[in-house]
């Protein structure tokens, strides 16, 4: 099945040379374990940082951290343009505050690309502002002096630390611009930095949401609607609040809160509820799955990219290839439940805990509650993961709400049942992928998207293969459902990427084509497309650039038989990704045993921490690929905790392989675009291990239908 | 509601709760020990993970009154001081993402290396299959207990 390969790359990001950063940066950093001895005083000097007159500096790290590592990595940023030793910087959480900065969200893979040059202005105009202090003191030109790791050197050798400094240049004008060090000079950006909580993680110290210990705090736990369309008609709450440390049990909206001395008594309160529903309108996967696919062949599909003539394209073809596939709605399961904690009082509402947009959540809270935005504190917990749930504050909010009837400082806590049957789930989506062939090329492409709720948007229609085939067409159809979904990692192209490269797949195979040569020809193909289309959003030599280092490093094509390797490439978050899996079938069950990964995200800032993100993506990714499903049963999920849900385990997890583009152009996300891919792989190497196509997700269902 | 006296991390602690209160509640809500994670409630995914008499145990799944004679030690007693190798070996290898399930992850890692002080790829992969890691740190895992084992 393998096809010799004779595609030449003319020229790849970098220049012609691709070169991949081995695992030489990606290890072996010292255990952090240095104890700062804490300053007496602190100096605040901008909104990134303070200096205690010890020089001990803490720098506040804006965005919420579910994971993706930025609690280590902005601060590291704005750590190396004040240019102090990393070993006497604290990192502190920033609670929500947009005066200080501009988007405290963690969504998108966007706070590393977003945040890039205000991190480094920060740390740059600390270090101005250190180097006037000085100056003035030295009574001397401030550009005469240079900084030297936590100490401003002046120009015959004087030299005074910054925690000497901090005093005076927190009294200073914060300086309107400032010059960033060249990429160059860079002396921690690009080397591996371990997890600023690495220890407090390893050591079980408190510092998630579902961690906070406040005075007088008690426990809620919510009765909600067992089945989405179902609404609260009446309650008996007799037999809960006989259950030991019930202080009260409150309805609110549809919902009922129980409130109790502990997190067991108020669960154990709760199950002895005796609600009666009524059913509106219950809606079922089966039904869906009729209505989606009826959607995919609506005429009056809108259009979201719309290139040359697809219908002429398909009317002139040899052959129309036209495949459909599907996936169905999958919960976050993020480890640790929603939760959060709230006290409202006359004065003010504080709210802490684990979320993707405390500013979306304070706005929100501002109206349930009708009080100002001014009078609302909201401060983010490390993240028990996020995946996209944690965008969504129904849990602040109900916290909000319910602190604020029972008059006490709350936490709210899901159990894993609330949490799996409560969801934001990534709704149920049908693609079908339609393509022309003439004389051996392919002339026309069509996706039709049929969504439950909403359909793709924004730049997506923008991927590849726009650019790279001249008749193209994007459209979209969605079906309005109770059922709640929203955002879950990597939006949409979690399995898009998915049927688009397993489409590629099957088109190189009809046109007698390695699957390598013919991405490539695409993609060589869309080069000068893009260079005059500034809505194509991918940039097809870094994707040729990726493949190639893909190729180069998994050994494609110099496999023994028993290996079979599966490629795909995607463009997601300004991230170029490609992987190849390797399948092995073991006892007549394929198995994948290993990826190799190539990613190009511009400048690496923490390599021991992005390998991380990788390699959690792709296994995030085979993980759903191959088992991941929630289907709904009159209005009711199919599964509410993990002994009806199967997630990814240790002894599944394959090797992987990963390798980055050596950049110097600005970095990109990094938190979701390896997961994309993921599922393409596998299924392209499923085919080429057992001859089989897959169209459907999971994969380990189809694997058993197919035999 | 009725007193029980349970042994945690080498001492002996008295709380007043229900029979029925697991194990698990015990430690985070009456003993404030955070460490120890609640992820599902049914023994699943391994987050509440402790060890009992040396074996790794869902804490969730044990009701305090039949915690009374056992010997529990959570992750807040792994080690004096967080230095025990695993402990190490998690830092140096840089294993956490969002971190909610390490805490679980090192304890089932713990009775394994009490058991086995030299385990190979697949005993490694069995004695953690009951741990969920939603982050996908599962290489890093096993990587950590690899230098663990070298270094204990």
């Amino acid at each position: 099945m393998k096809r010799r390969r004779f595609f030449k790359v003319s020229g790849v990001a970098g220049g012609g040379l691709v070169l991949g950063i081995g695992c030489m940066q990606c290890a072996e950093p010292e255990v952090r374990r240095k104890v700062l001895e804490m300053p007496e005083t602190w100096h605040e000097i901008n909104s990134y940082l303070k200096i205690g007159n010890n020089g001990v500096v803490t720098i506040y790290s804006p965005n919420p951290e579910i994971g993706q590592n930025v609690k280590t990595s902005m601060p590291m940023i704005v750590a190396e343009e004040l240019d102090v030793d990393w070993e006497n910087v604290l990192v502190e959480q920033a609670g929500l505050n947009t005066e200080w900065f501009s988007r405290q969200v963690a969504g998108g893979s966007q706070s590393i690309r977003k945040e890039w040059l205000s991190l480094r202005e920060g740390g740059a105009k600390a270090r101005q502002m250190l180097i006037n202090a000085a100056a003035q003191q030295w009574n001397i030109d401030a550009s005469s002096c240079s900084t030297d790791n936590g100490y401003v050197i002046g120009p015959d050798g004087q030299k005074l630390g910054y925690g000497e400094l901090a005093d005076a240049a927190a009294a200073l004008e914060i300086p309107e611009s400032v010059e960033l060090k060249s990429n160059d000079s860079f002396t921690k950006i690009g080397k591996s930095h371990q997890n600023v909580d690495g220890l407090k993680i390893a050591t079980g110290k408190p510092l998630f949401g579902i961690d906070t210990q406040r005075e007088g705090m008690v426990y809620a736990s919510v009765l909600r609607p067992p089945a989405f369309g179902k609404s609260l008609e009446s309650y008996d709450d007799k037999r809960a609040r006989e259950v030991n440390g019930v202080i009260d049990i409150i309805k609110f909206g549809n919902k009922i809160a129980v409130i109790a001395q502990s997190n067991w008594q108020a669960m154990k309160a709760k199950k002895l509820l005796e609600a009666k529903w009524s059913s509106l309108s219950l809606e079922s996967t089966a039904d869906h799955d009729q209505i989606l696919t009826k959607l995919l062949d609506e005429s009056t599909n809108e259009s979201f990219r719309k290139d040359g003539d697809v219908n002429q394209a398909f009317a002139d073809a040899d052959e129309v290839v036209s495949r459909v596939y599907e996936s169905p709605f999958l919960p976050h399961n993020c480890l640790e439940p929603m939760n959060f904690y709230a006290s409202v009082t006359d004065e003010k509402v504080e709210l802490h805990g684990p979320i993707q947009t405390p500013a979306w959540c304070r706005s929100r809270v501002s109206k349930i509650l009708d009080r100002p935005e001014e009078e609302i504190e909201v401060t983010m917990t490390r993240m028990g993961g996020g995946f996209g749930r944690r965008l969504y504050g129904d849990f602040s909010d109900e916290a909000a709400e319910i602190s604020s009837l029972a008059k006490r400082p709350i936490q709210l806590l899901f159990t894993r049942e609330d949490d799996m049957t409560a969801g934001t789930y990534r709704p149920a989506i049908k693609y079908k992928i339609e393509a022309s062939i003439k004389d051996g090329s392919i002339t026309g492409y069509r996706l039709s998207e049929a969504s439950i709720n909403s359909n793709m948007y924004g730049l997506i229609p923008n991927f590849f293969p726009a650019g790279a085939i001249p008749n193209l067409e994007v459209r979209g159809h969605k079906y309005d459902s109770n059922i709640t979904t929203g955002a879950w990692r990597a939006p949409y192209t979690n399995f898009l990427a998915y049927a688009e490269q397993s489409f590629f797949d099957e088109l190189a195979d009809q046109l007698s084509k390695d699957p390598v040569d013919l991405r490539m020809e695409l993609y060589e193909a869309a080069i000068p497309v893009a260079e005059e289309d500034d809505n194509i959003e991918y940039e097809p030599k870094r994707m040729q650039g990726v493949l190639q280092l893909a190729v180069e490093k998994s050994g494609y094509g110099n496999k023994p038989s028993n290996v079979h390797q599966g490629v795909s490439v995607y463009y997601s978050h300004n991230t170029h990704v490609a992987e190849i899996a390797d399948v092995v079938v073991e006892n007549g069950t394929p198995r994948v045993v290993k990826v190799t990964c190539a990613v190009d995200c511009g400048i690496l800032v923490n390599p021991i921490a992005a390998k991380n993100q990788v390699e959690g993506g792709i296994i995030d990714g085979i993980g759903h690929a191959m088992y991941g499903e929630l289907s709904f049963d009159n209005g009711k999920p199919s599964a509410d905790n993990f002994n009806r849900y199967r997630l990814i385990r240790n002894m599944e997890a394959p090797e992987i392989d990963v390798h980055f583009v050596d950049s110097k152009v600005d970095p990109t996300g990094l938190g979701e675009p390896s997961l994309p891919p993921a599922g393409g792989a596998v299924a392209n190497a499923l085919y080429r291990a057992t001859g089989k196509r897959i169209y459907k997700q999971p994969f380990v269902k189809e694997l058993e239908v197919l035999g | 509601m009725a007193s029980y006296t349970i042994s945690i991390n080498n001492q002996k602690k008295t709380v007043e709760v229900d029979p029925d209160t697991p194990l698990l509640w015990v430690l985070r809500d009456e003993l404030n020990l955070k460490g120890t994670k609640y992820g599902c409630g049914i023994g699943q995914c391994g987050a509440c993970t402790v060890l009992v008499d040396g074996n790794a145990s869902r804490s969730c799944s044990i009701q305090v009154k039949d915690a009374i004679d056992l010997n529990i030690t959570t992750i807040e007693g792994l080690s004096e001081d967080g230095t025990h190798p695993l402990q190490n070996a998690w830092i140096e290898h840089d294993v956490p993402q969002c971190g909610y399930c390490q805490a679980g992850q090192i304890m089932s890692a713990a009775a394994l290396l009490k058991k086995n002080a030299n385990p190979t790829d697949q005993d490694i992969q069995e004695a953690m299959h009951g741990n969920i890691c939603r982050c996908g740190t599962y290489l890093r895992i096993r990587a950590a207990i690899k230098t663990a084992a070298k270094n204990a």
